[in-house]
């Protein structure tokens, strides 16, 4: 559509105003060309947005007279622009969201609910998901989501290095977890090596510090979600545990501007331990010279006693409940949700599959990094459900931050937090009381 | 009257647009700035309470605000003088003529200006680095220990501002420049011949000559320091220990990421107050100062 130069050049104003409408028109028109055929509208943030297209062609040959467009995300922005297209009204007809963020868009009404659907549904059934994912799609009872993909914390760490240091295996509770960073910090210490230390830990990312304190199986808010319960036994014993790591010297004490490249500082062996998530594996894999492939690996986060949790992180389909093709982005999830499909999609992007049959498969099983991961799947624990813990969670990085740069003592730190979780979720309490008045005045009318 | 309404009619199109575009929206903003509008009155909007000044109340009692305040007040302290001070410096020798190829220094310093803040904060990320950044390679050569620019709270904000002069002063001195050029050149003649030192040519003449520009340069600066968003958002994302939040950072997090838009409208009116306040005192000094 666009004109040649020599047109431009003899193009009056006139007829140039006449292109533009032509080009703007033919815009719109191309977004639906779609007068006989209905589109679904897929939004999706990040790498995964950019893949999930090679999926389409399958699913439009399998569902001829329906076609998929798939907008892309930047990752960044993605939950304000879906949140404000929810409220300009012109959210897409589904899109995976962050199962972290799921509260809150089924909170203001945006999502539509899905028991029926995945009661009825052959293809999605919730035993084959494991359990910690699948809960973080329940809000106040009801379903809004499938799991799409799940992520999860646990600890990268050097295989070679660990052994030199005399040990064989990863630790398995934060008891050995802490001799083996003694013992290595000592080992430093000792080679004159002042610049290295056993751990890696971002202040500024409070995931391990969530992870930990939900081991303890002490929940972070307390009376049906109404108040901060950081004072309480739980948060305050993995707190000391984290800060401890910091403080003595294992981690050091940097944010996240310090390392301008954390696999090559992981490669030098500046630090042996780090904590991050599956899309390390193929950073990893990409990133480290061929001759470290064998020397790290991955572990499951080590609990409190034994073996421990780590959190439910992970994204999942909903469908917007201004959508006018329900029925169909419901065939969509089903599609996306098969266990072919989402070995495919694991393929693509690393990302790890929410259900256990998609597991059995060899590319899946073969790899023991990937292994570790599915140990984990297993014990999974997710972040309280109200809109404002993502709100809550930032207060807990700005209070564990201060705490461990030693600016807080702990029962400052604590205190502080629950002050802090208090005064967020007083809008809460205050819409909890109001409706519980309500329901109490209903009662006495009766 | 004729004539009057004939104005009128020629004014409306830009007083509909201002009305339209500002108007409305300020007032708007400022009835969402007694409210306090969040997530929950997505839902519903009977969960909208009205507060009245308990934004402002409530900002004054939160110490992230006033630590944002902090940060702002100090990099405008820091920022202001030395990039006004750095552009008259820069203009004043590109204006003296000792630099030759004077054309090429103007485009040099006037670049940095024209480039994407994104695209030049990464470079300053790598420039600033802790362990490979050129930056504490020279300070080595110096026999200076390295500086953790942006991951240590107290160096972070010189950082940015260091940062922030660097990609701004361009402007303010193209400025200079063309006013240093509209000084008349009998002016110096004169003071030469009553036997005026270079530094005396330059407080009696130059001076009382740039006193309109320095005002102009100074009010238009201060309102911009007081902005400080990007390189905050591109470079440390507010960190490290919150230091680097400016009051517009902490605007757009308690409006756009955590959707309390009441609240975010308040910090929004305490920043244009305390802008209008620090303009109207620097207009009031100019013309205590100014010599009529």
């Amino acid at each position: 559509m666009k004109p040649r130069p020599d047109q431009r050049r003899a193009a009056r104003p006139r007829r140039i105003a006449r292109l533009a409408l032509a080009v703007a028109l033919a815009r719109v028109t191309s977004g639906c060309d779609a007068v006989s055929t209905p589109t679904l509208e897929l939004w999706a943030a990040g790498r995964e947005g950019e893949v999930v297209s090679e999926l389409m062609p399958e699913f439009e040959a399998r569902h001829p007279g329906l076609r998929v467009h798939v907008q892309p995300l930047p990752f960044l922005g993605a939950h304000e622009k879906l949140l404000t297209a929810v409220v300009g009204e012109s959210a897409p007809d589904l899109a995976p969201l962050g199962n972290t963020w799921l509260p809150e868009f089924a909170m203001i009404g945006a999502l539509d609910p899905l028991d029926d659907a995945v009661a009825r549904s052959a293809v999605i059934r919730s035993a084959d998901y494991f359990e910690g994912v699948w809960s973080t799609n329940l809000y106040e009872g009801r379903q809004y989501g499938v799991p799409w993909y799940v992520d999860t914390r646990l600890l990268f760490y050097r295989r070679d290095l660990l052994r030199e240091a005399g040990f064989e295996a990863p630790p398995s509770d934060w008891a050995g977890w802490l001799a083996m960073l003694e013992a290595l910090a000592r080992r430093f210490a000792a080679r004159g090596e002042n610049d290295k230390t056993p751990i890696y830990l971002r202040l500024d990312e409070p995931e391990l510090l969530i992870a930990l304190a939900q081991q303890t199986g002490e929940p972070l808010l307390r009376d049906g979600l109404r108040y901060g319960n950081f004072r309480g036994p739980g948060f305050r014993r993995a707190l000391e545990f984290y800060v401890n790591m910091f403080r003595a010297g294992l981690a050091p004490q940097h944010g996240m501007t310090q390392i301008g490249n954390l696999w090559d500082e992981f490669a030098r062996g500046n630090f042996i331990f780090y904590v991050s998530g599956p899309w390390q594996l193929g950073e990893l894999e990409r990133r480290l010279p061929p001759e470290l492939a064998d020397s790290w690996a991955t572990a499951p986060l080590p609990g409190a006693t034994g073996p421990g949790s780590s959190l439910a992180l992970g994204s999942s389909l909903v469908v917007f409940s201004g959508s006018k093709r329900k029925a169909a982005a419901w065939s969509l999830i089903e599609y996306l949700s098969e266990p072919a499909v989402q070995r495919r999609f694991y393929e693509l992007t690393g990302d790890l599959p929410p259900r256990r049959e998609t597991w059995t498969d060899e590319r899946l099983t073969s790899d023991r990094n990937v292994a570790a991961f599915r140990a984990q799947l297993e014990r999974m624990e997710p972040t309280a459900p109200v809109p404002e813990w993502e709100r809550i969670q930032k207060e807990v990085a700005i209070i564990s931050e201060r705490a461990a740069r030693g600016a807080l003592g702990i029962e400052q730190a604590l205190a502080e937090l629950d002050a802090r979780a208090d005064r967020i979720l007083e809008k809460r309490r205050w819409i909890l009381e109001r409706s519980s008045a309500a329901a109490g005045a209903q009662e006495v009318t009766r | 009257m004729r004539s009057s309404r004939a104005g009128w009619l020629f004014v409306t199109p830009a007083l509909l647009a201002i009305g339209v575009f500002f108007a409305v929206p300020v007032l708007a903003a400022l009835v969402l700035s007694a409210t306090d509008f969040d997530i929950y009155a997505l839902a519903d909007l009977n969960n909208v309470r009205f507060v009245g000044f308990g934004n402002y109340i409530r900002l004054l009692s939160t110490p992230l605000f006033w630590q944002a305040l902090k940060n702002t007040l100090f990099f405008v302290v820091l920022g202001v003088p030395t990039s006004i001070a750095l552009s008259l410096g820069s203009a004043l020798l590109l204006h003296a003529g000792v630099a030759r190829a004077k054309g090429l220094f103007r485009t040099a310093l006037f670049a940095p200006v024209v480039t994407t803040v994104v695209a030049v904060a990464v470079i300053w990320m790598f420039l600033l680095h802790t362990r490979y950044g050129l930056v504490n390679y020279g300070l080595g050569l110096l026999g200076l220990p390295r500086v953790d620019w942006l991951g240590d709270p107290r160096w972070s904000m010189p950082a940015i501002a260091l940062f922030s002069i660097w990609k701004n002063f361009g402007y303010n001195m193209v400025i200079f420049l063309a006013a240093l050029q509209s000084i008349p050149g009998d002016l110096y003649e004169a003071a030469r011949i009553d036997g005026a030192s270079a530094p005396q040519q330059f407080r009696y003449v130059t001076l009382p000559s740039l006193a309109p520009t320095l005002l102009l340069v100074s009010v238009l600066t201060i309102a911009g320091y007081f902005q400080l968003f990007a390189e905050p958002y591109v470079m440390t994302q507010g960190g490290p220990l919150q230091s680097t939040t400016s009051v517009l950072y902490f605007m757009y997090e308690e409006g756009f990421k955590w959707w309390n838009l009441g609240s975010a409208s308040a910090v929004a009116f305490i920043l244009f107050f305390l802008t209008f306040i620090i303009t109207r005192v620097q207009l009031a000094l100019a013309r205590r100062w100014s010599p009529s």
